[in-house]
């Protein structure tokens, strides 16, 4: 801000404030707001071998897993309109989650033991996100075989349109459905993020 | 407010915790006053319109809680024999080898420091700052004027100094 009609001493830069002490400030402030319940969403960015993701939670669990393509400022965007702008950074928070994923970019894990949090989808959508960790591990269904799984055979555009917006990517195993001809229709982290996570399940 | 509050922090945090600090003087009541700020306004935020000035709305907040964070400890105040230590004299040499702007700024009278903490680094006008300190909108004016004054002088010196080492 340069509203100041003060140009030779210019305060705000002359009276410094470390980084340090900010975090250290910052941390105090996301353990006092989850004491008192004023922390609804909880995230952190982690690195992987896919590029850093970015990993949000509620009370009731993970609530969204973002690609950098989807560009972090918009996910938090609509995170804070459509589940609460009472957002925080707050690393440990997601300790247990990143956890997990480190252990299934290592190949150690096969099924994701986390609460989730579906608020970020609805209707038909959200019933074929439930329904998508049938799919196991190494496996993969196509588009007309999630379609009749949800019990909606004609589905299947609906089923395409849903995987594209999975709040819970590699959480909820969207990747493991591909086209009936067996090429690797679309994905939300781009192909070739498909192509290494089936590549890592061994199903590809 | 829709914008995540973490934007508010990434953008404001360091602005008020100097305005916490001109105030109370670079120290834990500054932390404290910048921690009750903040809890205060993640309260308020989901209502907070949306046209907000968000700089100046946290300043105001963090204004009442540098009062809160002093009134708590007149209240717990030890009554004892001894003076405490007073802020340095502003008269005769200022000393001690490195004269740090903070200090220069504690050591300002509480209205010209008020003044200048809510205009120069809080970004407030001189009307809302008189609005929350009391007085006039000129008064405060003045006040911050001679503030910045002394702080110049000061400034100049420490840079004189600096540059001579």
């Amino acid at each position: 801000m340069n509203t100041h009609d003060n140009p030779a001493l210019d305060l705000a830069s002359a009276l410094p404030v470390h980084t340090d002490e900010l975090d250290l400030l910052r941390s105090r402030l996301a353990e006092r707001a989850g004491h008192d319940g004023l922390l609804d969403v909880a995230y952190r960015t982690i690195d992987t071998p896919l590029g850093p993701l970015l990993l949000a939670a509620t009370d009731r669990g993970l609530v969204r897993v973002a690609y950098e393509r989807e560009e972090f400022e918009q996910v938090l965007d609509t995170i804070a309109r459509r589940v609460s702008p009472r957002i925080l950074r707050t690393p440990a928070r997601l300790d247990e989650v990143a956890r997990e994923l480190d252990e299934y970019f290592a190949g150690h894990r096969r099924t994701f033991d986390l609460a989730l949090d579906h608020s970020l989808s609805a209707g038909f959508r959200a019933e074929v996100h439930r329904n998508l960790p049938t799919i196991g591990y190494g496996r993969t269904a196509s588009y007309g075989e999630v379609a009749a799984l949800v019990g909606r055979p004609r589905a299947v555009r609906a089923v395409g349109t849903a995987c594209a917006t999975n709040p819970l990517p590699i959480v909820v195993p969207c990747h493991r459905v591909v086209r009936s001809d067996g090429s690797l229709g679309g994905y939300v982290g781009g192909v070739e993020a498909k192509t290494t996570l089936l590549t890592l399940e061994g199903a590809a | 407010m829709k914008q995540p509050f973490e934007n508010a922090i990434d953008a404001h945090g360091p602005t008020v915790l100097r305005v916490c600090r001109a105030v109370l003087g670079a120290t834990v009541d500054a932390d404290d006053a910048w921690s009750e700020t903040f809890v205060a306004a993640l309260r308020a935020w989901p209502e907070l319109p949306e046209h907000t000035n968000v700089e100046a709305w946290l300043v105001r907040v963090a204004h009442r809680k540098a009062i809160d964070v002093v009134r708590a400890n007149r209240r717990h105040a030890v009554p004892t024999d001894e003076l405490p230590a007073t802020a340095p004299s502003t008269e005769g040499v200022p000393h001690d080898g490195d004269p740090d702007l903070w200090s220069a700024v504690a050591a300002l009278p509480e209205r010209q420091r008020l003044a200048v903490a809510y205009h120069y680094v809080g970004g407030l006008t001189h009307g809302d700052t008189a609005e929350l300190i009391g007085g006039t909108a000129d008064a405060v004016r003045r006040a911050a004027a001679d503030g910045i004054r002394a702080l110049r002088k000061t400034y100049a010196s420490s840079a004189t100094q600096e540059g001579k080492r």
